[in-house]
């Protein structure tokens, strides 16, 4: 199984126009190929980064670094006001039981807190980290594509 | 006699539908990703619906409804739970774990952590979890036949068995994703028009309306009942009250009119009490007695409080480990898909959540006599037709049974063929014949274990899946996606801790089951200890075991967090099994994609 190594590709011949944009990796062209092609209009241009996260050297460490930090944080804050936000209900029925009593539209509070309520919250933080996390990497490939 | 003709015809178009939908599916199904993963190539709402659809099993359709009539308002975090773990899926897990390019669960396993000693123990644990959820499936398909059609239980759980394995041998992933995308519909609909129809009936019916499922005090039968038991109960009596009692209470035989005083009686099997109109019900020992309980939280103190709390655990983290949901994500064509894929199933989730909380507070006010046999999986089902005493209820009854007959299918295919891709692949050498027969293999031991095995409660089953998988393969995602230091060393003790743990619960409860002895909340509701400490024992481990961490750790990062259009990402399938015809496809995909 061809796991550690490169993600294996398909033969693909050089096109002539990169070959003199990008002279200094040429050598390696052949080998370096496969993982860049994936869209034929950024070819040239995204290579040299593409190489380098690849690689990993210092600065594609960094950039995917800084990239799983941005996104693990967005998810945990998300996550965790989340999570906050409905496991204080419990403790909150529990020490206020009078909560019990309030009625709103004839049907008792927490009946609405949970039975109604958590489904769009729900949703809607999970819209909120489908944008946050796409523009996220928009950002990225944008960087990349410098 | 007639509504009996009305379910049994639903069933069978229901299952009609399923082989054709499943027919139409898997035409040109036939290389290995094919089977194993629809050849990644499922649009997210399309996938989104095919994961409701397996994942609103019976526990969903049956359980929700009978645990809101039986213990109340704590009962809602159930389906809160069961739809924040969607939440947690998408924040964590989703998008890398489908750019993982894994094709089964302990390939991601093997993929990120080099080595397949702990491919070998994923594998275990994903037939166990797989069988543990799929025997309770067949069995209650068996009762829930034998309920409204009058057909003998074994032949229910052999239907579902045959239809779902005729589809799984046909087109694998491909046949069911149509399935199951079809089912969801097909469910929502039959939840959602018999709760609209009833739930007018509720309010516009004078003297049975909405006050008297408010009214505090002890709950009272509105006519007079007979109850016959299924099996031995505990019943609660907390005012004095007369019946009419025919068979075994507390040990000794009983026939004819009594008179009980506070405190709990064992009725023995095939007892049957009358109740006359007005007479408090007696409740299944565990669930509140009073109407003043069941309709406010946390009432149970903090011995409640823990079990609310483990609940929330085990369903928030335990939804993203199981397998089963699991491989339906590596169906997507890429991370961004697979993302929006989760965003799409809490969608869906959340508008059916709405209608068996409606279903289990009508059913209070008129099936109150399941409380006394403790079978309150059976209120949607049995409610149509007690509201509504004609062709109406005949008829809704017919679509709610269809609908229950379809959860069966689509949870059952789901679990079947995430349980045949493991073996195909792990066991045997993972060629389309071998899946064919790791779905016949998967498919008989199920239902011989589910005709051996004693029936047991549908909804503690599940809570001790979500537990077990939220103890160990959710341990394994999160740290393996998010941190570099992880080891399978380490994600091998947490498993085997986690998992130890979670299953010494389940003895535990087994035996209290048998000898009568109530279990404590920890043994019933294990998460919010066995996850914690799942966690720490992988960290702590991996710490220790350092240098066996693998040497491209980076690499494979790269390629789980990489924004989709750099294309890191590559299918192992297509590298283990790609076909000819697989790879051209493949890379048009690739290229044709464009950023948005």
């Amino acid at each position: 199984m061809s796991r550690h190594s490169g993600p294996p590709g398909q033969p693909d011949q050089p096109q002539p126009g990169e070959r003199d944009a990008w002279p200094a990796v040429s050598a390696r062209k052949n080998r370096r190929r496969r993982v860049v092609l994936a869209d034929p209009r950024g070819r040239g241009r995204v290579l040299r980064t593409i190489i380098e996260l690849e690689e990993q050297t210092s600065v594609g460490e960094k950039l995917i670094r800084d990239l799983i930090k941005q996104q693990l944080k967005t998810a945990f804050l998300l996550g965790g006001g989340t999570l906050l936000l409905l496991a204080s209900l419990p403790v909150l029925f529990y020490l206020l039981p009078g909560l019990a009593d309030v009625e709103l539209l004839g049907v008792r509070l927490p009946w609405v807190l949970l039975g109604l309520l958590p489904f769009p919250l729900l949703y809607g933080v999970g819209y909120a980290y489908r944008r946050l996390a796409e523009s996220h990497e928009h950002d990225f490939v944008s960087s990349v594509d410098r | 006699m007639t509504g009996n003709l009305w379910s049994l015809g639903l069933v069978v178009v229901v299952a009609a539908l399923t082989f054709l939908l499943g027919y139409v599916g898997s035409r040109r199904a036939n290389t290995t990703p094919d089977f194993l993963v629809a050849r990644r190539a499922i649009p997210a709402t399309r996938n989104a619906a095919a994961i409701s659809g397996e994942y609103l099993s019976a526990a969903s359709f049956l359980g929700v409804a009978g645990l809101v009539l039986k213990d109340g308002i704590d009962a809602l975090w159930y389906p809160i739970g069961f739809t924040a773990g969607y939440l947690a899926m998408m924040l964590f897990v989703a998008a890398p774990l489908r750019r993982s390019g894994a094709y089964t669960l302990p390939d991601f396993a093997e993929a990120r952590l080099g080595s397949a000693n702990l491919r070998r123990f994923c594998t275990f644990f994903v037939i166990c979890i797989g069988v543990l959820y799929l025997v309770p499936q067949l069995q209650s398909a068996g009762l829930t036949l034998n309920t409204i059609t009058g057909l003998p239980t074994w032949l229910g759980a052999v239907a579902v068995t045959v239809i779902v394995g005729v589809n799984v041998l046909g087109g694998g992933m491909r046949a069911i994703t149509l399935v199951q995308a079809f089912q969801y519909w097909g469910k929502l609909f039959a939840i959602a028009a018999p709760t609209f129809v009833l739930f007018t009936v509720f309010l516009a019916s004078p003297g049975n309306g909405a006050k008297s499922v408010d009214e505090g005090g002890v709950l009272r039968f509105h006519q007079d009942v007979e109850v016959t038991t299924a099996e031995q109960v505990r019943v609660r009596v907390v005012e004095p009250m007369e019946l009419t009692a025919v068979g075994t209470v507390n040990g000794a035989p009983a026939d004819g009119h009594a008179l009980w005083g506070p405190g709990t009686y064992t009725l023995g099997k095939g007892t049957t009490l009358s109740f006359a109109e007005g007479s408090p019900v007696p409740v299944v020992e565990g669930s509140p007695t009073g109407n003043e309980q069941w309709l406010r939280p946390q009432t149970g103190g903090l011995g409640g409080l823990f079990e609310t709390y483990s609940l929330i655990f085990a369903t928030f983290l335990g939804t993203m480990g199981l397998p089963h949901v699991l491989v339906r994500f590596y169906t997507n064509p890429d991370g961004k898909a697979a993302r929006r894929t989760a965003l799409h199933v809490m969608y869906l989730l959340g508008l059916f959540y709405l209608f068996p909380t409606v279903l289990g507070v009508i059913s209070r006010q008129y099936l109150p006599q399941l409380l006394v046999t403790g079978k309150t999986d059976a209120a949607v089902l049995l409610l149509p037709g007690t509201m509504q005493p004609n062709l109406l209820g005949q008829v809704l009854g017919a679509i709610v049974a269809a609908g229950a007959f379809a959860a069966f299918l689509s949870t059952s295919s789901g679990l079947v063929v995430s349980v045949a891709g493991v073996v195909s692949t792990d066991i045997l050498p993972g060629k389309v014949r071998d899946f064919r027969w790791a779905t016949v293999l998967t498919g008989a031991v199920a239902i011989g274990l589910a005709l051996l095995l004693p029936r047991g409660d549908a909804s503690l089953t599940v809570a001790m899946s979500f537990a077990l998988a939220a103890s160990t393969f959710c341990p394994l995602l999160l740290l393996g996606i998010w941190w570099r230091g992880l080891t399978w060393v380490g994600a091998m003790a947490g498993m085997l801790v986690g998992g130890g743990l979670v299953l010494t619960a389940l003895a535990v409860n087994v035996v209290s089951t048998l000898s009568g002895w109530v279990a404590p909340a920890l043994s019933t509701q294990p998460a919010l200890v066995t996850v914690p400490v799942a966690f720490l024992t992988m960290i702590m481990i991996s710490k220790l075991t350092g240098r066996r961490r693998p040497d491209d750790v980076n690499q494979i990062l790269l390629r789980l967090h990489a924004p989709d259009p750099l294309g890191f990402m590559r299918d192992r399938d297509v590298q283990r099994f790609g076909s000819a015809e697989e790879k051209p496809r493949e890379d048009s995909r690739d290229s044709a994609r464009p950023w948005n």
